[in-house]
């Protein structure tokens, strides 16, 4: 019942956000769109490690693999940069059958660091494409972003330039990403699947005793994640408008800002990340002036609530409190009881 | 048909023989008891007949089917459901879901149909009470209780019980036994490993007894319990 409450809530909220580029300014629209992006990379994220328990360090090889896909999809294909984002997502889930084939034959800190290491040679390899600038990158033509699906009606309703209607366009799409992950992430949770899975996260021999295939159900989750990660970064590369390597394929901005948002919003849980990227924005708001400081002082803090808050700020919310807003579980027939 | 055997199944850890040569047939609906001291591979014998462990020699069949090579989670769809000796309840699942999750995957039971199957076992064990509890905070006989349960929900044709009646009191045992004959009754078959013999013989039609991994007797209860051999090796009595 409490999802009453939680489903109006939710709405209101995405309301407000999809208001946010015809009250506020264009930067504050980029600023947004790059805190939207990385709430659905801590979505799939948190799903893959919070939930699979499978902790992947390389998740930038599905970013990079999407960004690259897009960049192809627009350069020597010549097709909408929106289809190259879908085709970003498609090629990232393709990929991601090999890599589960040999990373899941890890485990653990092995796995952590086999997927870094895969996606350091995508990076590698990528950097041999010369069609699309070898190791030092290319851009997007000039009006391709422009000439995208959905700029032209932008353009005549907000009555912008076309630079900034490629902004609002690529805001709201990651906005409805990042809504629909979240509801697709509490959907498959609450599923025969997502029951599964939190039963193998509890037990992995006794699921095994109980008919539950857990290898099957983690490949499941990590191709559906390198599906997400791969629409992501589709998206972040045509705000970008230039790719290279070392940007597609970056363990910093893809892999450990995530795992920061995660662990301080809370592993585990569906709101965990939501928080997590409120607190990184804030931080990130506060402590832009002081350029690596900002880095230690998000290490520090990452550290301070490993120690003291192991789940969370959510996690911790909800075992003082004992409210949850968004419950994945499944309460017994009343009429039975 | 039998509807489990084993053939000749041996396990070895290191130089250790926990399983050394055991054949049986178990028919469709019997109820078999296992006896043996500690040690002797009781419980390695559920394991290498649920897939846990696989044998290092010997085959299983169920239905006359070869299921050595299969795993655990096909076995269980096959209709093979266990309980643990040491209670491994979901944790952070309530009894419910704990359920849920047999029913679902092993029991393959549709989502309009698990609910009211699972509240029905729940309510045959007891446990209609705590099902929304979480199970990590369950008290050890609950816990067993929460075994029992949970391997009924996978709706299986053979039931592996390893010792969910120790420590329980008369009553709760008296409550025990009625749960397994009625699952008896049903037509599911049983294997139940056991060192509260009274419990046990109430329950089973055929008895076997094991020691160091090999398989000393089987037959009618009265007739092993009073076998020297027997007496001597199990119970420590001189014959």
């Amino acid at each position: 019942m409490r999802q009453k409450l939680t489903i109006p809530l939710f709405l209101a909220l995405l309301a407000v956000m999809a208001l946010v580029p015809l009250i506020g300014s264009r930067a504050l629209v980029q600023e947004l769109f790059m805190v939207l992006c990385l709430l659905v990379l801590a979505l799939n994220w948190n799903m893959l490690a919070g939930f699979a328990g499978l902790m992947s360090v390389g998740q930038q090889l599905f970013v990079g693999v999407g960004g690259y896909a897009m960049f192809a999809a627009v350069i020597l294909w010549g097709m909408d940069p929106l289809a190259g984002v879908l085709i970003g997502g498609v090629t990232a889930a393709a990929i991601s059958v090999p890599v589960a084939f040999f990373a899941f034959r890890l485990n653990g800190a092995y796995f952590a660091i086999g997927t870094w290491a895969v996606a350091d040679i995508a990076r590698l390899a990528f950097g041999q494409w010369k069609a699309l600038g070898g190791g030092t990158g290319t851009s997007l033509p000039k009006g391709a972003a422009q000439d995208m699906a959905g700029v032209v009606p932008i353009r005549a309703l907000l009555d912008v330039s076309k630079a900034a209607a490629v902004d609002v366009m690529t805001y709201w799409l990651a906005l409805a990403l990042a809504a629909v992950m979240l509801a697709a992430s509490w959907v498959f949770l609450r599923s025969r699947m997502g029951l599964g899975l939190q039963a193998v996260r509890d037990n992995p021999v006794a699921a095994r005793s109980v008919g539950v295939d857990p290898t099957r159900l983690k490949a499941l989750v990590f191709v559906l994640t390198a599906f997400g990660t791969g629409l992501a970064g589709g998206l972040i590369f045509i705000q970008i408008g230039r790719i290279s390597p070392d940007a597609a394929f970056s363990l910093l901005d893809w892999t450990a800002f995530v795992i920061f948002v995660v662990v301080i919003g809370g592993i585990g849980t569906l709101p965990g990340p939501v928080i997590g990227v409120l607190v990184f924005y804030a931080l990130e708001q506060l402590l832009a002036d002081y350029g690596t400081v900002y880095l230690i002082v998000l290490g520090l803090i990452g550290i301070a609530v490993m120690l003291f808050a192991r789940r969370g700020l959510w996690g911790t919310f909800l075992s003082r409190s004992g409210f949850d807003p968004l419950p994945l579980g499944h309460s017994a027939p009343k009429s039975a009881t | 048909m039998a509807i489990l055997s084993l053939r000749g199944a041996s396990k070895s850890f290191g130089a250790l023989k926990v399983t050394d040569d055991v054949s049986f047939d178990l028919a469709p609906g019997e109820a078999l008891g296992i006896i043996g001291p500690n040690g002797a591979g009781k419980s390695t014998l559920f394991n290498l007949i649920t897939g846990n462990l696989r044998p290092d020699a010997g085959r299983v069949f169920l239905d006359g089917r070869d299921v050595t090579t299969e795993t655990p989670m096909q076995r269980c769809a096959s209709g093979i459901g266990r309980s643990f000796q040491i209670p491994q309840p979901f944790d952070h699942l309530s009894v419910y879901e704990n359920l849920l999750v047999a029913a679902r995957f092993g029991g393959g039971l549709s989502a309009s149909a698990a609910p009211d199957a699972c509240m029905d076992i729940l309510r045959r064990t007891g446990l209609a009470q705590v099902a929304d509890r979480k199970a990590g905070g369950l008290p050890l006989l609950s816990r067993k209780r929460l075994e029992l349960a949970r391997a009924m929900a996978t709706q299986p044709r053979v039931i592996l019980l390893d010792e969910i009646a120790g420590g329980l009191t008369d009553g709760e045992c008296g409550e025990l036994v009625a749960t397994i004959r009625a699952i008896h009754a049903e037509g599911t078959a049983i294997i139940w490993i056991e060192h509260v013999l009274h419990a046990l013989t109430a329950v089973v039609s055929r008895l076997m007894v094991l020691n160091f991994g090999k398989m000393l007797m089987i037959g009618a209860p009265d007739a092993v319990m009073a076998a020297p051999q027997v007496r001597e090796i199990y119970l420590g009595i001189e014959a």
